[in-house]
């Protein structure tokens, strides 16, 4: 089985601070790692090759510095790296980014799976997954917790719901996004290391991908931030005394007008 | 202090210390409570090839020495003295098959070591024979192809979670220490069996045990070394192992160190961090101080061994003292720099302090480690 892994770099959220002029995330000085989220695509992606042969692909969309999160996921068992970057690619939504990413995907040759975190913790969108299925047109399912086997050219797996969860199967090639849920990720190993060290990153620009430049980067991104700003708070906040009983009949008395 | 690491022993340090700030530290304090075996953090460890850090290549492993091993376990110490000694023991039960094991001893066994497929122990002490050796009561005799042991070991680390055990015994009693051998011990083996889990003051996740051997029997060519050279591959594999944990001592340490600068900086009192105040600066100095000398010396002796296999004994000896008289003095005092927190299990400074005493008792007291270092001069200035 052919697995490609989206990952993306993002500030760690441990360290991340806003510039109170701008209110923009400042990256000066913040450190940087995987997403979260997509060490456990990765992990999730190394168990199936272990389970069943195959190669993993990492692949990132991103600065030359990407190439430290790429190194990162080789080092726990990936087996090939793509570094998706060029100038033209800076300032892209997600409407962009899945273009981009879709048109990278196609020239890194056939996959029978793709797997990316849920979602980033710098954007938080969520979108990037769904839409580059949408872009490769092939089937997706996210917030998936489990993989539960493979059957008949299909995957059968748990999607993390609200109340639960839903059995879904879907025919391969596709598209899963992954919760925390689905695995411990481990960390990397000496040998994975020192393979990380000397694997040579294939690098793929906006020629290589074939694109056209009008969809890319920020003129190919239909998201514009006009304004960033903390939101006030507006809310009452009244705290109430007395015993519980007191306490409860004050609520629904402060409530009821509202009913 | 930058020790000008090579590129190889800084990924070691990176496993290492990831190893310990994702998987051990989170979990420390309830595997201490619960005196439960860290299987999965050690699962984890040999996922990360590091149970491979001392074999040599051709069975399987990373082909480093004493200190490699070091940078790991100062690491693991740092996180949870417990699983590092669980970790440490299996290279203590695997040394005596490398240093004077056969060919093909080694080529059957350190490559499952060397993965962590199986994991090894090291059974030397008995009721009678802890730092006098040539008490050991266990014997080993001889009935056609087969060895048939009788005799029991005490408080074995790993008894129950190893596979592969390197077992002294007496081959001929009259002879001494002359007469001990030791031999490859398998738990399935049949007449081995282990005890009970001793109830420990500290490092509460490893396992200790008993081992029982009732007319065990194991095929003659389990034998290590020759018959009668038990005792000298036990001194050379103490010698090896005791900078492992010196080690332990400096990882504990700076745990320690760690704990005690940072509530020093938050915990406030008379209105400022009780940081600002000289009584606590000078202990948090001195527990560096100690620290750091502590790191100096292993690491100085574990580049010697690995140089100079034939004089190992007096730098293993004092690296060991003093790394692990260190980690019991600066541990106490992390306690008191905490004070009532300290003595809290809610904060993690009182197992420390607990886990830092057995450093000073196993692999050879300080004391007995002492006599050797004296032994050593004595030579020496002849």
């Amino acid at each position: 089985m052919n697995i490609i892994v989206c990952i993306k770099q993002v500030p760690d959220a441990k360290d991340v601070r806003l510039d109170p002029k701008t209110n923009t995330m400042a990256r000066e000085g913040v450190e940087s790692i995987m997403n979260p989220f997509d060490r456990h695509a990765v992990e999730e992606a190394v168990r199936l090759k272990e389970q069943h042969g195959g190669t993993v692909t990492v692949l990132s969309m991103g600065p030359p510095q990407a190439e430290a999160i790429l190194r990162e996921a080789v080092s726990c068992g990936a087996d090939e790296a793509v570094l998706v970057s060029d100038r033209a690619f800076a300032g892209a939504d997600t409407w962009a980014t899945t273009y981009t990413l879709g048109k990278a995907i196609e020239k890194t040759g056939p996959f029978d799976l793709i797997l990316c975190g849920k979602q980033a913790i710098d954007g938080d969108t969520a979108q990037v997954g769904p839409g580059l299925a949408k872009r490769l047109n092939i089937p997706y399912v996210s917030c998936v917790r489990k993989i539960t086997g493979f059957e008949n050219g299909a995957i059968l797996l748990h999607r993390l719901m609200d109340d639960g969860y839903d059995e879904v199967e879907i025919p391969l090639p596709g598209l899963l996004t992954v919760v925390k849920e689905i695995n411990e990720p481990r960390v990397p190993s000496l040998k994975g290391k020192m393979k990380a060290k000397s694997l040579s990153i294939r690098i793929l620009n906006a020629e290589a991908i074939e694109a056209d430049p009008d969809s890319l980067g920020l003129p190919g991104s239909t998201t514009q931030v006009v304004k960033v700003f903390a939101p006030e708070f507006k809310g009452e906040r009244a705290m109430l005394e007395g015993t519980v009983d007191e306490q409860v009949e004050q609520l629904v008395n402060k409530l009821e007008p509202y009913l | 202090m930058d020790y000008f690491l090579t590129e190889e022993q800084q990924m070691i340090v990176d496993i290492a210390r990831q190893i310990a700030d994702e998987k051990i530290i989170p979990q420390r304090a309830e595997l201490d409570e619960k005196e439960e075996f860290a299987t999965e953090i050690l699962n984890e460890i040999a996922q990360a090839d590091l149970y491979g850090l001392y074999i040599p290549e051709e069975y399987g492993g990373f082909g480093g020495g004493c200190f490699e091993v070091v940078l790991a376990l100062e690491q693991f110490g740092r996180g949870c003295v417990a699983v590092a000694t669980s970790f440490a023991a299996s290279a203590l039960g695997a040394y005596p098959i490398l240093l004077s094991g056969s060919e093909e001893m080694k080529q059957q066994y350190m490559p499952d070591v060397a993965t962590g497929k199986r994991r090894a122990a090291f059974a030397l002490t008995e009721a009678n024979a802890g730092s006098d050796a040539s008490g050991i009561q266990t014997t080993a005799v001889l009935d056609g192809d087969e060895w048939v042991l009788n005799g029991t070991k005490q408080w074995i680390t790993n008894a129950g979670e190893a596979q592969i055990y390197s077992v002294v015994a007496m081959t001929d009693k009259s002879k001494g220490a002359r007469g001990a051998s030791m031999f490859v011990v398998e738990d399935t083996d049949p007449g081995f069996s282990c005890g009970p889990k001793e109830k420990k003051m500290g490092i509460r996740a490893s396992a200790t045990c008993e081992l029982i051997f009732k007319d065990c029997r194991i095929p003659k060519d389990r034998l290590i070394g020759r018959q009668g050279s038990g005792f000298i591959t036990v001194m050379k594999t103490l010698d090896l192992s005791r900078p492992g944990i010196a080690i332990l001592g400096v990882g504990l340490g700076q745990a320690a160190l760690d704990e005690s600068v940072t509530y020093a900086k938050q915990r406030v009192q008379f209105g400022k961090p009780i940081i600002s105040f000289q009584a606590i600066q000078h202990m948090l100095a001195d527990m560096a101080i100690q620290v750091e000398a502590g790191r100096s010396l292993v690491y100085a002796a574990a580049k010697h061994i690995a140089v100079h296999p034939k004089d190992m004994t007096k730098a293993s000896s004092m690296c060991k003292v003093f790394a692990t008289d260190m980690a019991m003095k600066v541990t106490v005092d992390a306690v008191q720099v905490l004070a009532g927190y300290g003595y809290m299990r809610e904060y993690p400074v009182e197992k420390m302090m607990r886990d830092a005493k057995i450093l000073q008792i196993y692999e050879g007291t300080n004391q007995i480690q002492r006599n050797v270092i004296g032994q050593e001069l004595n030579k020496e200035y002849t």
